[in-house]
Formats: C-alpha cells, structure tokens, sequence
C-alpha cells in the first residue's frame, strides 16, 4: 500500500505559453527547468534525484542525467497510453519509494507545440493498420472523436449545450483573476452557445488550449518530507487502469453502450477510494482532466459526484464553482488556465493542499486530480493537507 | 440547415493494412460489407485483431453482412483545422452498429443527406466510394 507513505516536496514549473511560443526553446530545456525549479522548492540538490517517472511517452532519461548532471538514477518509469496517466505518475513515483527503489522521484510533463499541433495531432499519427479504422472517416483530431462521445450523452441523458457550457464557464471565471492563466476574456452563456461549432455538437470553448510549458514534482518518502524545506503534501493514494469496456475508447470506438456514456474512469475511481479510504464526498476541491467540456461531467459521474445522467445537471446547478460543494479547475484548467498535459492540475491540486493556491478553498484538505480520459491507462490521484 | 453531407477530404488518409485487417479492405475493393468474426466462438470484433477477445481463438470468418445498420452517434465536422480539409466540409463522421454483427461498430462517414436530418437511431445502408488511389471506403446513406 502506498497510502499516506509519499509526499510531494517540491513543485517547479516553466511558464505557460500559446501554442508554439516557447520557441526556441527545446522541450529537453523546459523539462529541465521545471526540474530544477521543484529540487529548489524543496530545497534539495538536482543531484540528489535518483528517479524519474513519466507518462505519455515520457522523456529520455538518459539525456536529461546527462545535462542536468544526476549522477545515478535508481528508478525509470512510465505510464503507457496518453494523458490519461497523468494524475497515476505521481502513483508510479509513490510506488518507487514505497519500494525502496529510489529515494527523491522526479515526475514530469510538458508538451511544446511547434512542430505537433494536439488540435490535429491524429494527423501525425503513425499509418497503422488499427489508425486506418478513424483515419478514413475523416476524424483528424481529438475533438471529432470526443464530438461523437458528446453527441451520444446527449441523445441518451438529455444533456444540452448549456451543461458543456457551465463547464467552459467555470473555468472561465476561475481563469480571469489568476495570474497563471493564459485566458482573460470573460465568457458568459450567451458568448458560448453564439460560437460557431468546430465539431457538433462542440464549440471552440469545449476545446482546451493549445499550449506550451512544463512542470515538476519531487515526490519522497512522507518522513523524509517533513525535513524539507515545503510543508508536504501527502500522496494519499493513486491508482491507474481501466476496463476492457473502454479499453482504446476514442480511437476504437466500440465501447458498450453503457461505457461509452463514462470517462473510461469507473474502475479507477472505485480502486483509488478503496485505496485512500476516503469518499467523493470526503473531496473538497477536484482539479478534472478537462481537454473537453463533456468529459468533465463524466467524469465528475464516474468519481461518485453525482451519479449517471445527472452531471449536465450538477454543473448547471453551480455546484462545481468556488462557492459550490465542490469547487473544480480553481486556476481555470486546461480550458482557460494552460495545457501542459494534465499536470497543471496536480501543480493546482499541491497549491491548493499547501493553503497557497490563488483561488484557495478555505480549509480544504482532501484534493482530486484525474487523468486524461483517453485509451487506457486512465488514473487518479488524491491529495492531503499535511 | 439544408447543407448537404459530403465525403471527407481524401489527403489525410493513407491506408496501412496487416494480415488480420487486409481482408476487411479487400471486401471493401469488392463492394462487400463484412466485418471479423470469431471462428470459434462467433463473436464480432472491430477493427480485426489477431485473436478473440471472448476465446483468445485466432480463427477468422469474414461473413457478408446485409450492408445496413443503425446511427449510433455522428458528428458534424464544420471548420477545417488543417488546409486539406478545405473543401471538403461538412462532413459526419458517423458510428455504425452493423447488422447480423452484434458487437461491431464501424466508424464510417453519413453522406448525400441534408444535416438536419440526421438523428441518432437513423438506418442506415451501405454504398462505396473509390478513392483516387484505389482504395474503397464504405460510407453510409440514410436508409428506410
Ligand atoms: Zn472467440
């Protein structure tokens, strides 16, 4: 068991830039700085990492020892599948602790735009025999394949565009103050429902950002932690996975019907309040994997929030806003915040568990973060207030 | 809206195929609806992969399948987010539940109908389009 036993120590980020505009800075560099910025929020040596976890594809270890001069790495790792794995990289480097594998962990994301663009990046997919099933029907990007999962939910739960609007809203609002984000422009329901759709049933504000940056933690044993410089945040659990039903999801698209109504994140939430011994209604700030609008909500149905079918509702309601029962995207998500992969929602989750986040929810002391809903791995990650 | 659907643009699509997938395309070539069924157990599964997920059999039939189905979601694509999708607009990726293929659901394109009438539960019937290259896509009409 890994409950409780880890610690997030050190947080390090570059800045966040539009699509392409950190050139000509290298991807190699901004994972470097984000590294070496969360071993001095610690307040460690970047020659005392030993570990370092990824997801996504990850980096190339080798290199960065090489230039960031670790001398020994002890632990190398990464989540298979996509964005998905995000939130569950922290469980990788928890687990690597736990075991006594490696003793200060490195997890790391970022994304740099220039040459890939995520909107289309299904364009610069490889010519694959199982790809050729979406390809030839003209689904280039992640937003026609998620437009059909939307259009379902609406057909069969009765969601409207307003639903998927409250979710771009919010983080809208939870952008405009905070001095992060990349998006200002204020957003109202009437400016959401006039936008042209990309995709139907999805708009430009369903979208996320396409965005560049990088961030970092330093995860080590939760004893080691307290000597630190930060006050810790505790790893109280992480869990990846996911079930056959959902198996490549968007890219297969021949879930059951049932499953294909979820975020692919049944089973990994069920395991991670199994693990943590806490409850949804124990959580009280959720920073959600949201690339689209939609899945926010089923997500937010797949972790026990509210339950199938009633999440368009409990958006609507204004239950996901600071002043809501429970608050989500406090530093305005991917929506409107920045997109580095899903890891600027653990770097809000560990602000918000430090009592430092910009939005703080006062008292919080139980954090969610997801991962990508995606091909599986999906995972999850919840955070305490030491 | 009486926009009508169309075929999506051809350039973005270069077909790959392997021995467990070939045989669907090559049906496609002649104007034949199949999709991968188990030899063993009898259950479909799309795309083809190399064995049964129900028996883990490696045994394939390619049966005809009567070429309709049923929407099971469908997306309008409006605005071309690279250069070759000028054009080549609207078109509607589409999610199809075969008939006689319990469990296989192909993604395909609805075409040749005007977009307001398209509904989720629509049935569907198959027809063929020659790409420049050779290749044979299905795509779908709105059927009875
Ligand atoms: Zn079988």
């Amino acid at each position: 068991m890994i409950r409780r036993k880890t610690a997030i120590a050190g947080l390090g980020a570059t800045p966040y830039w539009k699509r392409g505009q950190s050139a000509p800075r290298t991807m190699n560099e901004l994972v470097g700085q984000a590294i070496i910025a969360a071993c001095a929020d610690a307040g460690l040596e970047v020659t005392e990492v030993d570990g370092l976890a990824y997801y996504s594809g990850g980096f190339d270890s080798s290199y960065l020892m090489e230039t960031l001069g670790i001398p020994e790495l002890r632990f190398s790792a990464m989540l298979t599948g996509s964005g998905g794995g995000s939130a569950g990289a922290v469980g990788l480097a928890a687990a690597a602790v736990v075991a006594g594998l490696a003793k200060h962990v490195i997890v790391v994301g970022g994304n740099q735009q220039g040459e890939v663009r995520f909107g289309s990046i299904t364009k610069s997919y490889d010519r694959t025999p199982a790809n050729a099933f979406f390809e030839a029907a003209g689904l280039i990007g992640p937003g026609h394949m998620f437009a059909l999962l939307a259009q379902r939910q609406m057909h069969d739960y009765g969601y409207t565009r307003e639903m998927f609007g409250a979710v771009a809203i919010n983080a809208r609002e939870n952008a405009m103050e905070h001095p992060l984000a990349l998006m200002k422009k204020p957003l109202d329901m009437d400016l959401y429902l006039s936008a042209p759709p990309i995709a139907d049933p999805l708009c430009l504000y369903d979208f996320c950002l396409e965005s560049d940056g990088a961030i970092a933690v330093l995860v080590t044993s939760t004893e080691r932690a307290r000597d630190l410089r930060r006050k810790p945040v505790i790893v109280q659990g992480s869990t990846h996975g996911g079930e056959r039903g959902w198996g490549r999801s968007l890219y297969w698209m021949n879930m059951p019907a049932g499953q294909f109504l979820s975020s692919g994140h049944r089973s990994v939430a069920r395991d991670l309040y199994a693990q943590t011994g806490v409850g949804p209604e124990d959580i009280d700030v959720a920073q959600i994997y949201d690339h689209f609008t939609p899945q926010v909500i089923a997500q937010l149905e797949d972790y026990g929030f509210c339950k199938p079918g009633e999440g368009g509702g409990f958006v609507l309601s204004g239950a996901i806003r600071r002043g809501g029962s429970l608050p989500i995207n406090t530093d305005g998500g991917q929506l409107s915040g920045a997109y580095v992969w899903g890891m600027t929602h653990i770097r809000e989750a560990v602000e918000q568990m430090r009592g430092t986040a910009h939005h703080q929810i006062a008292g919080a002391e139980l954090a969610l973060v997801t991962g990508g809903p995606s091909n599986a791995p999906m995972s999850g990650l919840i955070l305490a207030e030491s | 809206m009486s926009e009508i659907a169309v075929s999506p643009p051809e350039a973005l699509f270069t077909l790959a195929t392997d021995r467990w997938t070939a045989p669907f395309w090559e049906a496609a070539r002649q104007r034949r609806l199949t999709a991968c069924r188990c030899g063993n157990c009898g259950a479909f599964r799309m795309p083809p992969t190399p064995f049964c997920p129900e028996c883990r059999s490696q045994e394939v039939e390619w049966p005809d399948l009567p070429g309709t189905g049923t929407l099971f979601s469908f997306s309008v694509v409006r605005r071309a987010i690279t250069p070759e999708m000028e054009g080549h607009l609207p078109y509607v990726p589409a999610l199809v539940d075969l008939d006689q293929a319990p469990g296989a659901r192909l993604i395909s394109n609805v075409v040749g109908c005007r977009l307001g009438e398209l509904r989720i539960g629509a049935r569907l019937v198959v027809g063929w389009r020659e790409r420049s290259d050779g290749v044979v896509l299905p795509e779908f009409r709105l059927g009875e």
